[in-house]
């Protein structure tokens, strides 16, 4: 410890073993998803087969088990809910008093606590994400963005100082497959709480929980129109974007996705959110506390198998710690448990499509094709199912494609820095900006860090944290508009 | 005796705290709302936009350090050196054909303008940012930072209360400006980089070009480093910058150049024109031990 | 030792061995809690838990009699179910000698909290003597407390010496070094004293977060401090440190719970009960309640089980 401080080496005179000899059993989480075998589309409070009668399959990306038939959306479909959106909206909603909105708010967030287990369930078998995620963050955290949203009902003329604020009426949101319900709750909760309605089309590979929520929508008693879901692929989602009755649009996806919404709207006056792409830079000073610099590391890039758009993936080492940063990873690497998402002792579940895996598999390929040193946990993975390793590419310089292309997956490339001007310089250089992690014991280069650093969201000695009250959104191509805090509300108003 | 011979101006645009002509040698001629010869303005090109964005990106650092105590003292001597010159902004306005009261009614609500925004060097973080109760051990706290540089597109209208009400909120927050200035009226603009010189905001801060706004429009949308547009043009035009735009997820802000825009309104100023060019940063930090 | 007449600063300390995130770490061992240990593995756990059981009275109302029964508890846990026996009774050094009586030469090894416990306010001299003394009577194990004044004031010297000078008074007896870890208040202190302990005592001695007596005993997050300066130590020289953490585990989940950050943390070789022990005495009852339910399938209720003793 002492020496490997003070050096660049690295000598162990032993190693720990991490062995079989007390092997947890089996843990799986046996609650019940409550799952129907064809999920419809959810329009004006009900749930409607879709117009053309088409239908897509939806699998468990951790067996390769057909779960069930969800309803494909077409424009007929879109504009169906378009109009009920837009119905709910001069009819209800709009004229609602926020007391009341906020109400509702505080009855889906119950709800969603109330059914909470079965969600977490139904996530993890659509999305492949580790069940203690989905149950321990993805499904409180959802409750907790209906929870803050519902009590900014009633408090809109707070946000914008002598200004009047307004709804902008039907908002057509498209949300990402990574965390499909919990930015659902992202997307609709401060929507509903400024007074708009919405029609959401969830990921073609994720949809289960958003149509559940749907069921959550008429347990609570929610005016038909006001939450409409559509299902469906691509087309479905540029038929919600361009539809002429949404007057704001809000996208969490990929870069590229972004820009061609971007373009789609370029001759119209929508107003635009964009949560786009990252390749965030986690920055590891050489005073960081190194075992919790190691947690925000792990967590950082193995966190939800890594499909995070602010996954810490470019792994920024200051030099004379670097041997030492490497050490405590590859043996923190070799105790995370890959498996099984359904059971409550995996830490890295199941890839969330083939597709993903592809390029995943693809990316790691190019990796050791131009010479990075690759570090894989030797885990045991399931014969079926989209799985890949933890991996970890030491000796990556900046221009490797695994230091510039966003992987989206648990896939970590370490490269090392002298000073806090390079790390800076290395941090900053990609056409990303969403987030970024910064790792030191002193408080004056936290700070100054944070300010030199272009991301809209920086985590100072942890990394992956989130919260209703917390602006999230990023700088350059990761997107505009920010999700979260008072920040986020104000780009679902209209400020007069 | 024959009366004096005076010497014209020739009006250069304000690039980089210098004054330009255009790299091309291009000029056009600006005449007065008679269509009487008044000068040859600098027709600049896609090169100078680019130019000046250089400028502005050396300019950039250092602004967006000032203090907001600074800065406001900085606006507000641009108000002053304005104010110092009524006549001659009011000279400059009444080539395009108002009334010496309409022109001076504008210079001095273009004045108000800039003092409004002096005002808000140091106060609209207060309002924007926030500490943000979260749910964990961690201090949590938004701050703004300006975006960069923001490219400004002057709509050919009230050429000066526009412009300035399109340059104003962008540099409060520490943004640096690439402007077009009114392409039918640029010597409101010409004469805004002469007071802009003599006041004591940085050279590079305020970039003013003079030209043709459809030949500019492409490399305005398409030019990746600027990070925001703000301005007023037609639908044509919107589109065109929105496409270009797409390329790097620039922000954009756009009025309708075909519809009256009220630029004297108080709804044209405030905490929402800042807001829409700043970006929001918000860092976690764990409170332990 | 030729060092400078000033005291080592903390700082210098720290920037030797580096610092905690005390909320980084309270994270890292939140997770512990959500593992999930079922069936044979939890069996397993039990087990294991019940063998690193330092079966510990430490009460002025001690008695012959009391520790008689500690000692048969501890040699036999259960009246069925083939129950292991604990890895020692812990007990003052006055019991030693009674101890004796019931447990030598079985696999059960007697512990004896020596050192003026459990302040440690007595003169070196005294303390010293309390350990040979302990030793005699057939303590193979002794638990001292470290002088917690001297570490505060930046005495690092001091305090290493008088561990160093324990550690010779037990002779082949093994040392446990008890830090009172909530005297010392923060993570960052918690990592010091384990190192500075840990470079004067021998290999397979034990560093030990309590004496039990004060507010705070061991908890998830200063077990995990310790273990991880005993892995940066072993990794650095070789040198394998055991651990105890005592006072406040009553439960069989909470020692399970131990046990994962042990597994996750330091891996098979630190899953024996040389090299990991619990202060505990209600806890070996609920570990059996435990084993005794996956034996029977059926919840236990609390009478069946002798001894249920209350406190550490």
């Amino acid at each position: 410890m002492i020496m490997a401080r003070a050096s660049n080496k690295t000598n162990p005179a032993r190693e720990l073993v991490f062995g079989d000899l007390w092997e947890y059993d089996a843990a799986p989480e046996t609650a019940a998803p409550k799952l129907k075998k064809r999920y419809d589309l959810f329009i004006n409070g009900q749930f409607v087969a879709p117009k053309k009668g088409k239908y897509f399959t939806t699998i468990n990306p951790g067996t390769e088990v057909k779960i069930a038939d969800i309803a494909l959306g077409g424009a007929a479909d879109v504009d169906a809910a378009c109009k009920a959106a837009q119905k709910a909206f001069t009819t209800v909603w709009g004229p609602m008093p926020g007391k009341e909105r906020g109400k509702y708010l505080y009855r889906i967030a119950r709800l969603l606590q109330d059914h909470a287990r079965e969600f977490a369930v139904a996530e993890t078998m659509d999305g492949g994400k580790p069940i203690k995620e989905s149950r321990d963050f993805d499904l409180p955290m959802a409750a907790a963005h209906f929870f803050y949203h519902a009590g900014w009902a009633d408090k809109l003329p707070y946000l914008a100082a002598g200004r009047q604020v307004a709804p902008y009426g039907v908002v057509g949101q498209v949300i990402p497959w990574n965390f499909p319900l919990l930015m659902l709750a992202w997307k609709i909760a401060p929507a509903l709480a400024a007074g708009n309605c919405v029609v959401l089309k969830p990921a073609e590979t994720t949809s289960l929980t958003a149509l559940k929520f749907g069921e959550i929508c008429q347990e609570a008693g929610l005016p038909p129109g006001v939450v409409n879901i559509v299902s469906g692929a691509g087309e479905t989602g540029a038929a919600v974007i361009n539809h002429p009755l949404t007057s704001k649009v809000a996208f969490t996806g990929s870069t590229e996705v972004g820009k061609l919404i971007m373009r789609s709207l370029a001759g119209t006056e929508k107003k635009m959110t964009l949560e786009l792409g990252g390749k965030a830079a986690n920055i590891v000073f050489e005073d960081a506390p190194l075992d919790q610099a190691v947690e925000g590391i792990i967590n950082g890039i193995f966190f939800n198998q890594g499909h995070v758009c602010c996954a810490g993936s470019r792994l920024l080492v200051q030099e004379s710690v670097a041997g030492e940063v490497l050490a405590r990873l590859k043996r923190r690497l070799a105790t995370l448990r890959v498996g099984d998402p359904l059971d409550k002792n995996t830490d890295i579940g199941a890839i969330n499509s083939k597709e993903q895996l592809g390029k995943i598999t693809e990316l790691v390929k190019a990796g050791v094709a131009e010479g990075a040193e690759m570090h894989q946990s030797a885990c045991q993975l399931p014969a079926k199912g989209f799985y890949f390793r933890p991996t970890l590419f030491a000796k990556v310089s900046m221009s490797h494609r695994i230091a510039r292309e966003e992987i989206f997956g648990p896939v970590l490339s370490m490269l090392t820095f002298r000073t806090l001007e390079e790390a800076v310089e290395k941090a900053n250089n990609t056409p990303y900006g969403l987030s970024a992690g910064v790792w030191t014991d002193k408080g004056s280069k936290i700070l100054k860090m944070s300010t030199l650093l272009k991301a809209g969201v920086v985590w100072a000695n942890t990394y992956n944290k989130f919260d209703p009250a917390s602006p999230f959104g990023g700088y350059k191509e990761s997107g505009f508009g920010r999700e979260g805090g008072k920040q986020g509300l104000m780009d679902y108003c209209k400020v007069g | 005796m024959s009366a004096r011979l005076t010497i014209t101006k020739t009006p250069k645009c304000y690039v980089g705290g210098a004054f330009i002509r255009s790299e091309s040698g291009r000029v056009f001629e600006l005449k007065d709302h008679k269509g009487e010869f008044f000068a040859n303005v600098p027709l600049c090109s896609r090169k100078d936009l680019r130019n000046a964005v250089e400028a502005a990106a050396k300019a950039g650092p250092g602004w967006a350090k000032r203090t907001a105590f600074n800065r406001g003292q900085i606006l507000y001597r641009v108000a002053e050196m304005i104010e110092s010159r009524v006549e001659d902004m009011a000279g400059a306005l009444m080539l395009g054909g108002v009334t010496k009261a309409a022109a001076m009614k504008e210079v001095v609500a273009a004045v108000e303008r800039i003092v409004h925004y002096a005002g808000w060097t140091d106060k609209y973080e207060a309002m924007l940012g926030s500490v943000n109760p979260v749910a964990s051990a961690h201090f949590n706290f938004t701050v703004t930072e300006p975006m960069g540089i923001i490219g400004v597109l002057a709509p050919d209208e009230r050429p000066l209360l526009a412009l300035v009400s399109l340059i104003l909120p962008a540099i409060t927050s520490g943004n640096c400006v690439v402007a077009l200035a009114s392409e039918t009226q640029p010597y409101p603009a010409i004469l805004l980089g002469e007071m802009l010189a003599v006041s004591d905001l940085p050279g590079g801060v305020v970039n003013l070009l003079t030209g043709k706004r459809a030949e500019m429009v492409p490399t305005f949308a398409t030019h990746e480093h600027l990070r925001a547009i703000s301005g007023a043009v037609n639908a044509e035009q919107r589109k065109a910058l929105r496409l270009g735009a797409a390329e790097s997820v620039k922000r954009v802000r756009l009025w309708k150049a075909e519809e009256a825009v009220d630029w004297e309104s108080d709804a044209m100023e405030g905490l929402e024109e800042i807001r829409a060019l700043v970006e929001c940063k918000t860092t976690w930090h764990p409170v332990g031990g | 030792m030729p060092v400078a007449k000033s005291p080592p600063s903390f700082r210098r300390l720290f920037d030797d061995i580096g610092t905690v995130d005390a909320v980084g770490i309270e994270e890292r061992v939140a997770k512990y809690g959500t593992r999930s240990v079922k069936k044979k593995a939890k069996v397993f756990g039990l087990r294991l838990a019940v063998t690193m059981v330092d079966l510990t009275t430490l009460e002025g109302k001690d008695t012959p009699g009391k520790v008689a029964s500690l000692c048969a508890k501890a040699l036999r846990p259960h009246d069925v179910g083939e129950i292991p026996p604990t890895a020692a009774v812990c007990v003052y050094p006055a019991m030693v000698r009674h101890a004796a009586k019931h447990v030598k030469g079985t696999a059960v090894r007697i512990a004896s909290v020596a050192t003026a416990f459990p302040s440690g306010q007595a003169p070196l001299k005294t303390r010293l003597a309390e350990v040979r003394a302990a030793v005699a009577d057939g303590a193979d194990e002794i638990d001292m407390v470290i002088n917690r004044g001297a570490f505060l004031s930046g005495e690092f010297g001091l305090m290493q010496d008088e561990i160093a000078a324990v550690v010779e008074a037990c002779g082949a007896a093994t040392l446990k070094v008890i830090l009172e870890t909530s005297e010392l208040e923060t993570y960052d202190n918690i990592r010091a004293a384990s190192f500075l302990a840990m470079r004067v005592i021998r290999p397979n001695d034990f560093i030990k977060t309590s004496t039990g007596k004060t507010s705070a005993n061991a908890t998830l997050g200063n077990n995990q401090v310790m273990l991880e300066a005993i892995r940066d130590h072993f990794l650095a020289t070789g040198v394998p440190i055991a651990m105890k953490p005592a006072g406040g585990i009553r439960t069989a989940k909470q020692a399970l719970t131990f046990l994962i950050a042990v597994k996750e943390t330091m891996g098979d070789e630190w899953l024996n009960n040389g090299r990991y022990r619990f202060g505990a005495s209600a806890l070996l009852n609920d570990l059996v309640r435990q084993l005794e339910k996956e034996r029977t399938g059926a919840y236990q209720a609390p009478w069946n089980f002798s001894e249920a003793s209350e406190g550490y």
